[in-house]
């Protein structure tokens, strides 16, 4: 099984929501997932501090919720589809979202994913002799 | 006796959901991936199923970390679209076969398939943006669905070979259901996609026409790509492509494309789509 999770970390840019994010992250998620109830936004909205502090997130997740910030989000054991309810509430598409975890304006990533999205080529390996 | 006559694949992008559901088809950046499905459309008005078994992933709608089933078929006799954050899509309810859903749970268990049966679910867009490609806004959905869902959001995922054997017990489970009905199966999800991270917005053409070529040239073949493959090959949500295996297994090794789609992109994914038919 180390071997299984390992062959992952290869891959650049990338986090694999496997047994060891899923534990850190199980709060984090859950408080994600609460934002799927009409009330629950407005109440996040209304005050977004003391609404995390109904979740036993840790305050490195809770900061990084209140950031926006995503790649750390993802780091703390946050997994996509569960962060994009935040997304949603906030009003901004899965585009925008994405273009904010490759730190690219979102009219430059549109503008990438029109030309054919990142290529294949160098974003294969961390050991790609073209990054 | 039940019978499937045909497959289908197609991507299933929220975008795709949204860009029907406001009006957009038509729009320059909108219209050439809905021109791709003029002609399934056409076919499946032709072809039309009383059922369609349909493989999809849930986006953590139904099922958060509390609970996370492998493979999950819904029983119900129906399913309300889910409220992913922005409130449910303006779609139908969804109506289920639960005598078939039954049959085939019990089958595939009996076959070795550890089944999770789910009596109340919403389905997200997973398997509702499908329905709308293929049946555009009619008042009602003109099929019965079997929601299949499959787990690719916590690793491990099922490997591809043991999506295709799920596919080959589901073939065996309709063939033995004493009525008779058309049925279809549909793989969602898909092509290569990366939703998170650095690489967000990776595709591969190269990797995405391979598949679609060896899905009629060589499915058995595409049993033993590994996760990590998909991964670094297709992207982290391209991993949802283990899903069109289930549809291929269920299939005859001889089933024929009749129609293929593929175009970049659509939001943040490469939209890939193939019909292919059993022999009659």
């Amino acid at each position: 099984m180390t071997s299984y999770n390992a062959a992952f970390q290869d891959i650049p840019g990338t986090t694999v929501f496997d047994a060891t994010q899923s534990r850190l992250g199980y709060h984090l998620n859950m408080f994600c997932m609460s934002l799927m109830k009409p009330d629950n936004r407005a109440a996040f909205k209304a005050d977004e501090r003391s609404y995390l502090e109904r979740f036993a997130m840790s305050v490195e997740q809770r900061e990084a919720v209140l950031a926006r910030d995503y790649n750390r989000m993802i780091a703390l054991g946050g997994n996509i589809y569960f962060l994009a309810k935040i997304g949603a509430t906030d009003g901004f598409s899965f585009q925008n979202l994405a273009s904010k975890m490759t730190g690219m304006p979102e009219d430059a990533y549109k503008a990438m994913m029109v030309a054919g999205g990142r290529p294949p080529k160098g974003n294969r390996s961390k050991s790609d002799p073209a990054r | 006796m039940a019978r499937i006559t045909a497959g289908i694949t197609t991507s299933h992008i929220p975008a795709v959901g949204a860009a029907i559901d406001l009006g957009k088809t038509h729009e320059p950046y909108w219209a050439p991936v809905f021109a791709g499905y003029e002609f399934s459309k056409r076919w499946i008005a032709e072809h039309q199923p009383d059922v369609v078994v349909l493989v999809y992933n849930d986006h953590a709608s139904a099922f958060s970390l509390e609970m996370i089933p492998t493979f999950a078929i819904g029983c119900a006799e129906s399913f309300a679209p889910a409220d992913e954050g922005w409130g449910p899509r303006p779609v139908p309810v969804v109506r289920g076969h639960p005598e078939l859903a039954w049959h085939i749970a019990q089958s595939a268990i009996l076959d070795e398939f550890d089944m999770t049966i789910v009596n109340r679910m919403d389905v997200d867009h997973g398997l509702t943006v499908p329905l709308s490609l293929l049946f555009g806004q009619p008042a009602q959905w003109p099929v019965q669905v079997i929601p299949l869902a499959v787990n690719v959001v916590q690793y491990p995922p099922p490997t591809g070979n043991r999506c295709w054997n799920l596919g080959r017990a589901i073939r065996k489970a309709v063939a033995s259901f004493d009525a008779d009905l058309k049925v279809m199966i549909w793989g969602t999800g898909g092509m290569s996609h990366q939703l998170q991270g650095p690489r967000a917005g990776f595709i591969n053409r190269e990797f995405d026409t391979r598949f679609l070529d060896r899905l009629t040239q060589d499915p058995a073949g595409l049993t033993a790509i590994p996760h990590v493959e998909y991964v670094r090959e297709a992207g982290s949500e391209g991993i949802e492509l283990v899903m069109w295996l289930v549809m291929r297994g269920a299939l005859e090794a001889d089933a024929r494309e009749v129609h293929r789609f593929y175009h970049v992109p659509a939001s943040n994914t490469a939209v890939g789509h193939i019909i292919l038919e059993n022999p009659s």
